[in-house]
């Protein structure tokens, strides 16, 4: 397999606007064009495009729009987790040579109809993600001691973290006080422990060893790839104090790239809901199982910002099929020491997760300077 | 409208077993997903365990387990003693747009 390296990135302000998808997307695709030297539309070989919008066409539609006329072309759905699902699929068109130069484009819409999960007969009338999320809360609450206080610094540790995102959803910081106040959708899910659905876009792009240096003097490189789906009906994840999609994916991407969490220096985990963080920090082992809450609590406390510098999806926002890459992108920033106020003092290698529909289906990717 | 909606429509609770390896396909499948041999619909237990639970405005909701195998969303009646792993029993199933359970602790 061929060395693939992330040459070059483009971002949207997360917010809630009166754009078509497709000029959301073209704006993230525009920015990365304004930002990268050398770059013409004729270089780019491969455009895939990520969103739950159910468009027809739209890789193709996207690509006309930015004047880009791909061998290859096609959208990648894959709920949540779609925006690494393409990522991980232009990385294999690259690294087998099929391709030198991909662009990759996420974008989602408010209203996006991935945030029902109106397809899986387990959850029933239950299609809201609170409920699934309600369900592991509930679960780790009782064997861990977690407590609610425990998953409020996860909300206010990654809104404070997004105070430093100009490109975040929330502008304001939120108390302890506020969260715990905040309204109760379930009797362990509060409104400030959700991502916020949003319009938002991204953009990376991604090339041959060959080609990366011109467009860039430090390219990152993408060393490990894990992606696992375990079912799309949410009642297949037997342990709800677990998440094994994604404990499955972060293995396989630690063997690819030969690291372990220990050299992780800076990682964006997918906290759909503050549980989710505390769970994830555990099963990639970032920590000992039942330890997340503690860990948080010492990343607050210290001020660090290893764990969801731009926020997160709780501080940042969630436009599902631009999620994942704007992952990547912030850990782009990170690792090439241009993330800012935000910036991780000498991260060198970084973690990106992306989970779907209450961790059916995960994707892990790691990523060096 | 599938076998399996129009039962639940009359509160029968039914999915489909695989006539060659007796697998219990969830979910309901025209084919088995072990070995894809064709499937029989059969009523599924009425017997269920309560695998975790929470509550919404007051009202709780569950996930339910039939026959070791099968895992629903349902709301749940009863009292507010809850353990996991206790004993439930489906009070009552329907369809509407999509599947609705409510359990009943014993
Ligand atoms: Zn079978």
């Amino acid at each position: 397999m061929k060395k693939v390296a992330i040459v070059a990135t483009g971002l949207t302000k997360f917010n809630k606007t009166e754009k078509s998808l497709d000029s959301i997307m073209l704006s993230s695709i525009k920015s990365l064009f304004e930002n990268t030297r050398n770059l013409d539309q004729k270089d780019i070989d491969v455009v895939l495009t990520s969103t739950n919008a159910n468009k027809n066409y739209l890789a193709n539609i996207i690509s006309e729009l930015s004047g880009i006329k791909p061998k290859i072309s096609h959208s990648v759905e894959s709920l949540c987790n779609s925006g690494t699902n393409s990522l991980v699929s232009a990385c294999a068109y690259v690294s087998s040579g099929l391709s030198e130069t991909a662009l990759v484009v996420g974008g989602e819409k408010t209203d996006s109809p991935g945030l029902v999960l109106n397809w899986d007969m387990s959850r029933g009338e239950f299609k809201h993600p609170i409920f699934w999320a309600s369900m592991f809360t509930s679960a780790h609450m009782r064997k861990y001691n977690t407590s609610l206080e425990d998953l409020a610094y996860v909300s206010i540790k990654n809104h404070n973290n997004a105070l430093d995102n100009p490109y975040a959803y929330f502008e304001k910081l939120f108390s302890l006080d506020d969260v715990m106040h905040s309204k109760n959708l379930t009797e362990n899910i509060r409104q400030l422990d959700c991502s916020m659905p949003c319009d938002g876009s991204a953009a990376v792009l991604i090339c041959s060893e060959e080609k990366a240096m011109k467009y860039t003097d430090a390219p990152i490189w993408i060393t490990g790839i894990g992606q696992k789906t375990i079912s799309a009906s949410f009642t297949k994840n037997n342990d709800l104090t677990s998440m094994e999609s994604t404990k499955t994916a972060v293995a396989d991407a630690y063997k690819m790239s030969h690291k372990t969490s220990k050299d992780v220096d800076v990682a964006e985990l997918h906290d759909a809901f503050s549980v989710c963080e505390i769970i994830e920090l555990e099963d990639m082992e970032f920590c000992q199982k039942g330890h997340g809450a503690k860990f948080v609590r010492e990343l607050y406390d210290t001020g660090n910002k290893k764990i969801n510098p731009r926020g997160g999806l709780i501080g940042a926002g969630h436009p599902l099929g631009a999620t994942g890459i704007a992952q990547v992108v912030e850990i782009y920033q990170q690792l090439s020491g241009k993330a800012q106020k935000r910036q991780v003092s000498s991260a060198k290698t970084g973690l990106v997760h992306n989970m779907s529909a209450g961790s059916t289906s995960s994707t892990v990717l790691v990523l060096e300077s | 409208m599938t076998r399996f909606e129009d039962e639940l429509k009359n509160n029968n609770f039914v999915c489909s077993e695989c006539v060659k390896c007796k697998h219990l396909v969830w979910p309901p499948s025209d084919y088995c997903n072990k070995c894809f041999g064709d499937v029989i619909w059969r009523p599924v237990s009425k017997k269920a365990t309560l695998v975790e639970f929470s509550s919404k405005d007051g009202k709780l909701f569950c996930i339910g387990e039939f026959e070791n195998n099968i895992r629903v969303f349902g709301t749940l009646e009863g009292n507010s003693n809850l353990i996991r792993g206790q004993n439930l029993t489906l009070k009552y199933c329907n369809y509407d747009e999509m599947p609705k359970f409510v359990f009943q602790t014993d």
